[in-house]
Order: C-alpha cells, then sequence, then structure tokens
C-alpha cells in the first residue's frame, strides 16, 4: 500500500489495449482520480442516481417492448399480458412505471440542489443547459410512454398534450394533424409515439455523457461554491470516497424504490388508466403525472390558449437564461442571505403550483395557481436579478481546509 | 494514526495497519453483496424472455384423426410448428421395420416411434436447418425411401422418419402424445 | 448548513408525497368510501382461497350475466386453489367459438378448454347495451385497479344501495346507490341475502356477498399480489442488509479523511 498513485494493477492486454485505445487510463481518470471536492454533502448523490435510473429504465423498458404491441386493439391487452401471463412481466413493469417517478424524483432533487447552491454559474452554464435539455427530453420521453398502455388517461393525455400546438397561430392545425397522422389520436400517432418512446432514451445517455464532459471539464461545485482548484487539500481522490458515498446513497434510494415497486405499486398512477382507451369518451377529470403536474397549472392560469401554452413552455427555457439572470458572484445560497429565503420560496412556488396542478381549475385552486404563477416568473424575472445586484454576501472561506472566517450562528 | 492517515489520504490511500484489515473485509462484504444484488436481479429480465404462462397454456393440440384415411398423410400445427400425422400402409410399415437398425445415422427402432404401428406422429421440422420436409402432399417427393426429403439441403427420411441420408444428424423427433380415444391423439 | 437544508427539505419531501397522491382523492369528490379489513391488504396480506372461491362462484352465477371479465383465464382459477381437473370441468361448461375456422371455414362452437379466456355474455359493447337498458357493464378484469377506493369502493357500491331520498325522482330505470358518482347508477342491486348457495356454512347475507366477490375481484385484477409481496419482502430485506454494509465500508473509508 506504498504506491503513491492511484493507478489500477496493470497487465499486459490492459497494457496492449490502453496502448492503442486509451479507454483504461480514461477510466482510471474519470471515474478513480477524478478530483473531487471533498466536501460534498448527500445532495451530490442525486446525479449519479439519475444515471443509475436511466439505465434501469432503458434495460426494464427494453424488456417490456419485447411483449408490448403497439396498436390499438392490442396494446392495452398486450400490457396485461405482461402483468399476468409474462415471467416477472409484473415487476419489469412496476419497476418502469415507478421508475419514470422516481427519475423525476432525483432529478427535481438534483436540479434544486443546483439552484441551491449555483451550480449554474460560470463557468458551468453549459452544464446547465445540458441538464436542462435532459429534462425536456425526460418529459417527452415520459409522456410518449405513458401513452404506450392506451388507457384512458394514455388517451386523453395524449389528446389533450397535442392538441396544444394547436395554439400555434396558422400552422397549428396542420401540426396536430401531422403528429397525430390521422384527424384524432389514434394508430399512426401509437405507432409514432412507441417509436420516439424507444429513440428517446438513447439521446438522453448522448446528453447524459455531454453532461458529464462539460461537469469534469471543470470539476464538481460543492456546499461552499469556492473553487477548489487553489488549494490541493481541498480536492479527493472520486475513488474510494465518493463511489462508496454513492454505493450507500444507492442503497438508500433502492429500498425506497422497492417499496414503491413491491408494495404500493400503483401509488404514482391513475386508476382510471386501468380502463381501456375510450375516444368517445372522455374521464371525468384528466391530470398528468405528478411530476408535470407544476407546468399544468402553469398551462391552466393563463385564460388565453396560446399564452397559456407560452407561459408553459416559458417556464422551462426561462431556465436557460437563470446564469444571466441571477448575476452574483457568489455561487453556494449558505452565503446569500437573502438569495436563500428566495430559494424557499420559489421550491415552495413550485410545490404550490404542483398542487393546482392537481385539482379543478375553478374558484380558490385557479387563483392560487394564477397568483404562484406569476411569482414564478416574478422569482426570475425581477427578484433574482434585483437580489443579485443588491444583496450583500457573507465572507467566503478562503478553502474547504482553512476555518471558516465569520462566525457560525446555525 | 491519524497523521499518517492524513498524510495518505492525499494521496488517495488512506488506512493503514489493524484498520485496514477491517476496511478490506468491508469493502469486501459490500461488493459481495452488491454483486450477488446484481445478479439475482438480472435473473426476471432474462426469464421474461422465457415461454410466459399463456405460450405454455396453448402447448396442447387434441386432433380428431377419423378422417385420415390410410395412405394420408395431415399436417396440424403444434406450439406454432408443424406435426406430421402419417396414417401408414401395411407396406410403409414394414418397409420401416425392415430396416437394420444398427446401420442407422441415428438408430431407433420403428416400434419405439410409433405408439400405434399405423399411426407416426412426428415433428416435422427438419433436424438439419429448421426447414419443413416434403412427402405430406399427393405427388411431393419423398425421398429416396419413401418418407419424407428436405428441398433445402437435400435430407432424406424413411417412412418412420428417421434420417438416412443428407446432412440431417437426427430423425425427426416425436413429441410427447396420447391416444384419448381410437381417433383422438392429444399432442403435447 | 448542510443540516440546516436538510432539516428543511424533509418536510418539503413530505409535502411533494401528500401533493402527489392529491389527485387520488380528488376524484373521490364528497362521497367518502368506508374502509374495510381485507386478508389482502398490508406488505404480508394474502388472499383468503375459501373467499375466493366464494367469489368466483358469486361472479360465475351472478355478475357474469352481463360483465366480462376477459383478461382472466380458466386456467388461472388454480390460484383460487382448484385441481386441474376442476379448472378442465369449469372451462368445459361453457361453449366457446373457436379462433381458427375448421375445414370448412366455418366457425364451430366448441367446449372450453383451460387455455380459454372467460367467456363474454355479450359479443360487443353495443350488443351488450342494447340488452341493458343503454348502459354498459363494464369488464370487471380490473375493476379494483380501475376505480377510485379500489377494494374499499366496489364494497361500498354492492352494498351502498338504498331507498332513494325523498324528493328525488329516479328516472326510469335508475338505482339510487350511495356511493355511486351521482348516486344514479343502471344497475339494479346483484347481491341479495341467499342469491347463491355455499358449499361451505358461510352465511349468503349481502356484506358476506360483497366482501368474498370482492375478494375475487382483486385477485382478477392483482393475480400477482402474493408473489409480489412475497419477493418483496425479500428484496427489501436484502437491501437494507447491503446498504448497512456498504454504509459502514462508507464510514470507514471516510474516517481517514478529515
Amino acid at each position: 500500500m506504498s504506491t503513491t498513485s492511484n493507478a489500477p494493477k496493470k497487465n499486459g492486454i490492459v497494457e496492449w489495449i490502453d496502448y492503442r485505445l486509451p479507454i483504461f487510463t480514461f477510466m482510471n481518470h474519470e471515474l478513480r482520480e477524478y478530483p473531487t471536492p471533498k466536501n460534498l454533502n448527500y445532495w451530490w448523490n442525486f446525479g449519479s442516481l439519475a444515471g443509475i435510473v436511466l439505465v434501469v429504465m432503458i434495460l426494464s423498458g427494453i424488456f417490456l417492448a419485447m411483449n408490448y404491441t403497439a396498436h390499438v386493439d392490442y396494446a392495452f391487452v398486450s400490457v396485461e399480458r405482461i402483468m399476468r401471463d409474462v415471467n416477472y412481466g409484473w415487476l419489469l413493469r412496476y419497476i418502469h412505471m415507478n421508475g419514470a417517478s422516481m427519475f423525476f424524483l432525483v432529478v427535481y432533487i438534483h436540479i434544486f440542489r443546483g439552484l441551491y447552491y449555483g451550480s449554474y454559474k460560470p463557468p458551468r452554464e453549459i452544464l446547465w443547459w445540458l441538464g436542462l435539455v435532459i429534462l425536456i427530453l425526460m418529459m417527452a420521453t415520459a409522456f410518449l410512454g405513458y401513452v404506450l398502455p392506451w388507457g384512458q388517461m394514455s388517451f386523453w393525455g395524449a389528446t389533450v398534450i397535442t392538441n396544444l400546438f394547436s395554439a400555434i397561430p396558422l400552422v397549428g392545425e396542420p401540426i396536430v394533424t401531422w403528429l397525430w397522422g390521422g384527424f384524432s389520436v389514434d394508430n399512426p400517432t401509437l405507432n409514432r409515439f412507441f417509436s420516439l418512446h424507444y429513440l428517446l432514451p438513447f439521446v438522453i445517455v448522448g446528453v447524459v455523457m455531454l453532461h458529464l464532459v462539460a461537469l469534469h471539464t471543470h470539476g464538481s461545485n460543492n456546499p461552499l461554491g469556492i473553487d477548489t482548484k487553489k488549494n490541493p487539500k481541498d480536492s479527493i481522490p472520486f475513488h474510494p470516497y465518493y463511489t462508496v458515498k454513492d454505493m450507500f446513497g444507492l442503497g438508500v434510494f433502492l429500498v425506497i424504490y422497492a417499496g414503491f415497486v413491491f408494495f404500493a405499486p400503483n401509488f404514482f398512477g391513475e386508476p382510471v388508466n386501468y380502463v381501456p382507451a375510450n375516444p368517445l369518451q372522455t374521464p371525468s377529470e384528466i391530470v398528468p403525472e405528478w411530476y408535470l403536474l407544476p407546468f399544468y397549472a402553469i398551462l391552466r392560469s393563463v385564460p388565453d390558449k396560446l399564452a397559456g401554452v407560452i407561459a408553459m413552455f416559458g417556464a422551462i427555457f426561462i431556465l436557460f437564461l437563470l446564469p444571466w439572470l441571477d448575476s452574483s458572484k457568489v455561487r453556494s445560497a449558505t452565503f446569500r442571505p437573502i438569495y436563500k429565503q428566495l430559494f424557499w420560496i420559489f421550491l415552495a412556488d413550485c410545490l404550490v403550483l404542483g398542487w393546482c396542478g392537481a385539482q379543478h381549475p375553478e374558484g380558490a385552486p385557479l387563483l392560487i395557481g394564477r397568483l404562484a404563477t406569476a411569482y414564478y416568473f416574478l422569482h426570475f424575472i425581477v427578484l433574482l436579478p434585483l437580489v443579485s445586484k443588491f444583496e450583500k454576501p457573507r465572507p467566503l472561506p478562503e478553502s474547504i481546509s482553512t476555518p471558516v472566517l465569520k462566525t457560525e450562528k446555525a | 494514526m491519524s497523521e499518517s492517515a492524513h498524510a495518505s489520504a492525499t494521496h488517495g490511500h488512506p488506512g493503514h495497519g489493524e484498520g485496514e484489515t477491517r476496511r478490506d473485509f468491508l469493502a469486501l462484504a459490500a461488493t459481495a453483496f452488491a454483486g450477488a444484488g446484481a445478479a439475482c436481479a438480472l435473473w426476471p429480465f432474462i426469464d421474461s424472455m422465457n415461454p410466459a404462462a399463456d405460450t405454455l397454456a396453448l402447448s396442447t393440440t387434441d386432433v380428431d384423426i377419423s378422417p385420415i384415411a390410410e395412405g394420408m398423410r395431415v399436417t396440424v400445427k403444434w406450439r406454432g410448428r408443424p406435426v406430421f400425422i402419417d396414417h401408414r400402409t401395411k407396406k410403409q410399415i414394414d418397409e420401416a421395420r425392415a430396416v437394420n437398425i444398427s446401420e442407422l445415422r441415428d438408430p431407433a427402432k420403428d416400434e419405439d416411434r410409433a405408439q400405434k404401428a399405423e399411426w407416426l406422429v412426428m415433428v416435422g421440422v427438419c433436424t438439419h436447418l429448421g426447414c419443413i420436409p416434403l412427402g405430406q402432399k399427393q405427388g411431393d417427393p419423398t425421398g429416396d425411401f419413401g418418407g419424407w426429403f428436405c428441398p433445402c439441403h437435400g435430407s432424406h427420411y424413411d417412412t418412420s422418419g428417421r434420417i438416412r441420408k443428407g446432412p440431417a444428424p437426427l430423425n425427426l423427433p416425436v413429441p410427447p402424445y396420447k391416444f384419448l380415444t381410437d381417433t383422438s391423439v392429444s399432442i403435447g | 448548513m448542510s443540516i440546516n437544508l436538510r432539516r428543511a427539505l424533509l418536510p418539503a419531501l413530505g409535502l411533494f408525497a401528500v401533493v402527489a397522491s392529491a389527485p387520488a382523492f380528488a376524484a373521490g369528490g364528497e362521497i367518502t368510501i368506508p374502509k374495510q379489513s381485507w386478508s389482502f391488504q398490508g406488505p404480508l396480506g394474502t388472499y383468503d382461497r375459501a373467499a375466493l372461491q366464494r367469489g368466483f362462484q358469486i361472479y360465475k352465477e351472478v355478475c357474469s350475466a352481463c360483465h366480462a371479465m376477459s383478461l382472466v383465464s380458466y386456467r388461472n382459477l388454480t390460484a383460487l386453489g382448484f385441481s386441474d381437473a376442476e379448472v378442465k370441468a369449469i372451462a368445459a361448461s361453457v361453449e366457446v367459438q373457436d379462433k381458427e375456422p375448421n375445414d370448412q371455414g366455418e366457425y364451430v362452437m366448441r367446449p372450453g378448454r383451460a387455455a380459454d379466456h372467460f367467456k363474454s355474455p355479450f359479443a360487443n359493447e353495443q350488443a351488450s347495451r342494447a340488452a341493458n337498458n343503454g348502459a354498459y357493464p363494464p369488464d370487471l378484469s380490473l375493476i379494483t385497479k380501475a376505480r377510485v377506493g379500489g377494494a374499499d369502493y366496489v364494497y361500498a357500491l354492492l352494498t351502498g344501495y338504498k331507498p332513494a331520498p325523498a324528493g328525488m325522482t329516479m328516472p326510469d330505470g335508475m338505482n339510487y346507490n350511495e356511493y355511486f358518482l351521482g348516486h344514479l347508477i343502471g344497475m339494479a342491486a346483484p347481491l341479495s341475502d341467499g342469491a347463491v348457495t355455499y358449499a361451505d356454512n358461510t352465511p349468503t347475507t349481502v356484506p358476506q356477498l360483497a366482501k368474498d366477490v370482492t375478494t375475487f375481484l382483486t385477485w382478477a385484477a392483482e393475480p400477482e399480489m402474493e408473489q409480489r409481496k412475497r419477493l418483496g419482502v425479500k428484496v427489501v430485506l436484502f437491501l437494507l442488509l447491503m446498504t448497512g454494509v456498504i454504509f459502514a465500508w462508507k464510514r470507514k473509508v471516510w474516517k481517514d479523511l478529515h
């Protein structure tokens, strides 16, 4: 144990390959030696967790697709055949179904961690953008996948969401017809949705790779939000410290995930989606899956059709501008007393929006939804630029290793 | 301890002495757990590709053989594959039983292949590469031995469905079947 | 700092879970479904085999006159405790149309086989509506999964028939049900005391019948439930153990670090 480097033991074959294709050097560099801030807390677990959930989703999806039939007459029955007749089919489907919710839960926590600790700030703007692209692709994939079982909510969700595009002036109707491949959501729609649902996850994998390249270029942010390159004592090798920490986090996550899969598999689901799609009858309530509810609430808060659609998409796209809307040089909310309050209010606002999205859009929920929508944009367009300009941040420590300068009150 | 640990931490290999054994044990145990868990988790995925319960439930086919006259051969579907049912003539049975089985590539007595001498029941899939041999229809080539002839690569089967010539290694397989009555066979 | 954050975010996550489950409650409206106790509830719950068999008897003798159950096959009934021979006999008691034409090109009727799906009472939805005063008796294969409230709702509906409140005019062919959305239901009360004759000595009161048939319907919707929970207990125990060992390892690795 007197080796000074963290390099793996080499043998002839490894060296032969590595000389020609330096894959082992690369892995050693990026997964073992990769210098990581030593003060990352458990909120930093959620990135690798999301990657693992993506793999689980792709794997379970591939095996489900082997038994799924993308045809309006057979889709519902083929899913039920998976549940009843295919060996462990119920397990694969529940893994996939609950995996979608877990994926969003993990990714949302990952995003809010980034918001709290300013992980979107220079030089990580493109890293942030790539993450947002992944989020958008995830939403598209989740929506497409939700249509496949061809239950009532599948059908009417597809109808409502595709109809959003009819709000586009002049070309709206032709675009919707083009999306459907017909004059309503029907067999051609189901077929192309299945095709795209199978494709998009691999696009996500590609963007995740870019996300990692961007991450490893400047390294992880950390709870103090300071640069760790200056002091070599601030960094530790990724392996074994963070591999073992990520493994522990994964274990805890899997217990929760398994709890849903085995004991409450339909907790996140809608009962009405166990009724086969009926194009002549809309269910009494159309609600998207929970992870889309805040955006659904924004859509319904605006009385004008086109403006509602713009607001909904704007709510996502405004996040791309975040690195410039928030111009504060200090990254971590730990040292930003006012921004820290704003962060919690914003998180609460998103939860309120999620609640509103699940209610009938009338009376108090509609009013609350409108206020929450207004606040959502106010946060980004007005509050953040002002706060980042006038807020007086607390003094930053020199490095992780040096004792903090300020007196801790918490 | 703390000093050495600190020094080694910056080198990426912390832990010395008695602490190291414990850590190595824990590392081993944790890796073993994770590895065993991952291996077990693969099984449902693999098993999902095995025949499903509804597929297995359809694996029995009942056939009414009363309309099959002597000398006639019919094909029925069992598990998605053709099953040849041959109502053999006396001549065909005698030919099949006259063969010296020690000369056969895949030695089998005709008595063991047919539960009732006049009825031959076989899976009609060539044991070479899975083509369906000819010989079921009137006018089909029946090969050099009066049984079946596979057009893909020229395998010849005799009137007991045994391989006699050509590349196929084995006789046409006999599926599990039983006579429910004199005129009804249950295959599978 | 991070402790602060943790303390603050945990309740937020809890709220998130509540928000997520909100739509499930929203659809129930002002009607509250009373909770029943079931043999199959909880992480270790199993189906009561005797209740399943009695429930199947009710389905066969009462419900199946109007309601299809097309996702369930006769062969599945072995899970209720029936032997292969009994299942064969149950299947053979109905005549079904063969899916493949015979040599004359005609689709003939034949006795049912274990591999067949439950025979539907009507050829299609239109025929079903025509025979049922325009109402469509839903397929019961997934009914406890397809209704908010699940088994409790089905039980409540079956036992919820009451005389209409004074002043409420009942349209022709409609019945009053306390737990049906809007209270007007096309289905007449399907169960009555002694509606079936049980082979065992179980009383045939409406609550008992409703309980038995609901147990059967829950099994029909989730035949994998027992296997799922059994496997789940093993998986969760394994994961807890694994996570514990990894945590010890993690502590050991990080202990040396300042």
